[in-house]
């Protein structure tokens, strides 16, 4: 039992094409940058956007099939929704927020207010069952928000940023203790982020969605490894090129070249991470298998780190020291050489 | 002359007015304001209670009363619904039903009064059917005081609505509809809810606005007194008999019309 979407849908001027199954008991944590698609994704399996074309099936009951004119109209879906800016309504107290769902799907007006309260106790909220959302802390209205989605006892749960709002004061500990209602949750779990800490400290899958489009899946230790987009690569911080190999060497579009320790043919990945590369102001002698010219440009302090980004036929962002940075007068920009040994470089099919 | 005294010079007077419209300005004020003057200024203070209790002004404003609220509750029975399908669904010619809606806005009331009576009239395109089928009759009864009140009071209670419908976040709806809200009940329990001051400010518009009608009543429903003659239509009578009676309730409409104001003062004059 399980989420399997195959969807499609056009939304200004976004085009959304996307194959997507979630399992049960799945936490898949969508990552993607800003204006991707992830928010409209999440809102068409909920039903709430329109499908131009595809099928949605939960638990093996189908939500959506445009072809077979089959729609469940959003409220008699067993979905959980945590908006990104919660949308707690703030005429209600969060007792009758949580209890909202309860009231709406039939329930007696006691037996509603007794499971709500039980909820709200469970994250931790029994003392705030009469504050209006004004009154709540970021966190505990992320609370209230998670207990509003989940009382009804959804099949599937879809969290869009629910840590987005928060400051990173408090982000923390509410990240941890939503990793904990998530893991006692025993439905289908897809969970949006943009934040790439987020999604590898919550997801058992990540699944990348750039521009509509689904271009990476995989653990996030499985993404992080091999970055298959310039969106991921530069998340995880290495540098990323597709080519064309042919042995050990891979042959970039733009005319440069890559030269890896292992043979490969075909499309590929190279990957090279940013404190494999060494920088010089004179060209070095040697054999390093790697020898890129360029210019020093822009120059960025991470941590007790300094990284240099060397624009030319093969563009690269090195990470050297500061006192070699200061040594090499990078700030000042002018030429460099690059050098990377073949065996830094990882390359892996396209 | 030193520069930041040139300066501040330069400053205050971009930011002041042309002398000509300082003058104009309190001209404008003048205007507004000596009329309301002399009326408070005529007021018979000493008997101003004895004027109100007299049984005829005693009638007016009961009737006013019964027809401006009866003019409401049409309004909303028929004026959140019109407001929300003009807000919320792109039905074809929706434009035209809008404009439609608006233009007892700024028709002549007595104009409103005519085409009434060519609609409801016992003679009229629905009228006749009226008169013949259930031998309602709408011509000068207080029905058709009521009538004409909210023909020309209900657009201020669309507009007011639906420009709180369109302002409203309608994600709230999604996701009263994803805790299992079909669209009555979202409407009810959300919607309404959240766009409350927008109807309490429509419904005191419109309110105000049938209290105050006078053309297209006493051209639709005449002016027969306990039965149509409103308040307006009382003052106006009472101008040519009583002067006192009419300062009176003339004052009785100044005083509510300043409560609303004041009630309505932070959604048209927020504090700058």
């Amino acid at each position: 039992m399980s989420l399997a979407a195959e969807l499609g849908l056009t939304l200004g001027e976004l085009e959304l094409e996307v194959e997507l199954a979630v399992g049960t008991g799945e936490l898949v944590v969508l990552l993607g940058p800003n204006g991707a698609g992830k928010t409209t994704l999440l809102r068409a399996l909920a039903g709430l956007v329109p499908l131009r074309q595809g099928r949605v099936v939960l638990d093996g009951v189908v939500l959506d099939d445009v072809a077979a004119g089959e729609h469940v109209p959003t409220e008699q879906r067993p979905v959980g929704f945590v908006f990104q800016d919660y949308l707690l309504f703030p005429h209600l107290t969060a007792l009758e927020n949580v209890a909202f769902g309860l009231r709406a799907r039939g329930l007696a007006k006691t037996e509603a207010r007794h499971r709500a309260a039980a909820w709200l106790e469970r994250v931790g909220l029994a003392a705030h069952t009469r504050s209006r959302p004004r009154a709540l802390s970021g966190g505990q209205a992320q609370r209230v928000a998670l207990a509003r989605a989940m009382v009804s006892d959804p099949r599937l749960l879809l969290l869009d940023e629910p840590l987005a709002a928060l400051d990173a004061a408090t982000r923390t500990e509410v990240r941890r203790d939503l990793r904990r209602h998530l893991a006692s949750f025993d439905g289908t779990r897809l969970l949006v982020t943009h934040d790439p800490l987020e999604a590898i400290a919550l997801a058992d899958r990540l699944v990348v969605l750039e521009a509509g489009h689904l271009t990476q899946t995989g653990t996030p230790a499985e993404v992080s490894a091999q970055p298959r987009s310039r969106y991921v690569a530069e998340l995880v911080g290495v540098n990323l090129y597709r080519g064309l190999a042919d042995g050990r060497s891979v042959r970039l579009p733009d005319g440069g070249a890559v030269v890896a320790a292992d043979l490969n043919y075909g499309e590929v990945f190279a990957a090279i991470h940013p404190h494999a590369v060494a920088l010089h102001r004179q060209p070095p002698e040697g054999t390093p298998r790697n020898v890129w010219s360029g210019t020093a440009d822009t120059l960025e302090v991470i941590g007790d780190r300094v990284r240099i980004r060397v624009t030319g036929l093969v563009p690269i962002v090195a990470e050297v020291t500061p006192a070699a940075a200061s040594e090499l007068h990078l700030g000042d920009g002018g030429p460099v050489w690059a050098t990377v040994k073949a065996t830094e470089v990882t390359v892996y099919p396209a | 002359m030193t520069t930041t005294a040139r300066r501040r010079r330069a400053a205050t007077s971009r930011a002041g007015a042309p002398v000509g419209f300082v003058l104009l300005a309190a001209l404008a004020v003048g205007f507004l304001a000596i009329p309301l003057i002399g009326l408070l200024g005529r007021t018979p203070w000493g008997t101003l209670g004895a004027e109100l209790a007299t049984p005829r002004v005693l009638l007016a404003l009961r009737l006013s009363l019964i027809c401006s609220l009866g003019a409401v509750a049409v309004s909303v029975l028929l004026g959140v619904p019109l407001a929300f399908l003009l807000a919320r669904v792109a039905f074809p010619g929706r434009n035209i039903v809008r404009a439609l809606t608006t233009l007892p806005m700024v028709l002549p009331p007595v104009v409103g009064g005519v085409a009434l009576l060519l609609a409801f009239g016992r003679r009229g395109l629905v009228g006749q059917w009226l008169d013949r089928a259930f031998g309602i009759t709408l011509p000068f009864t207080t029905a058709g005081a009521i009538l004409a009140e909210a023909f020309v009071a209900m657009p201020f209670l669309v507009i007011t609505v639906e420009a709180g419908l369109r302002a409203m976040d309608r994600r709230f709806e999604d996701a009263a509809a994803t805790l299992g809200a079909g669209r009555w009940l979202t409407f009810r329990r959300v919607t309404l809810p959240l766009i409350a001051p927008s109807l309490g400010a429509g419904i005191a518009l419109c309110w105000a606005r049938a209290l105050g009608e006078f053309g297209a009543t006493i051209t639709f429903a005449g002016n027969l007194p306990g039965v149509t003659q409103t308040m307006p239509l009382a003052v106006y009578i009472a101008l040519e008999t009583d002067l006192e009676a009419a300062i009176a309730l003339s004052l009785v409409l100044l005083v509510i019309s300043l409560a609303l104001l004041i009630a309505l003062r932070d959604r048209w004059f927020p504090t700058a």
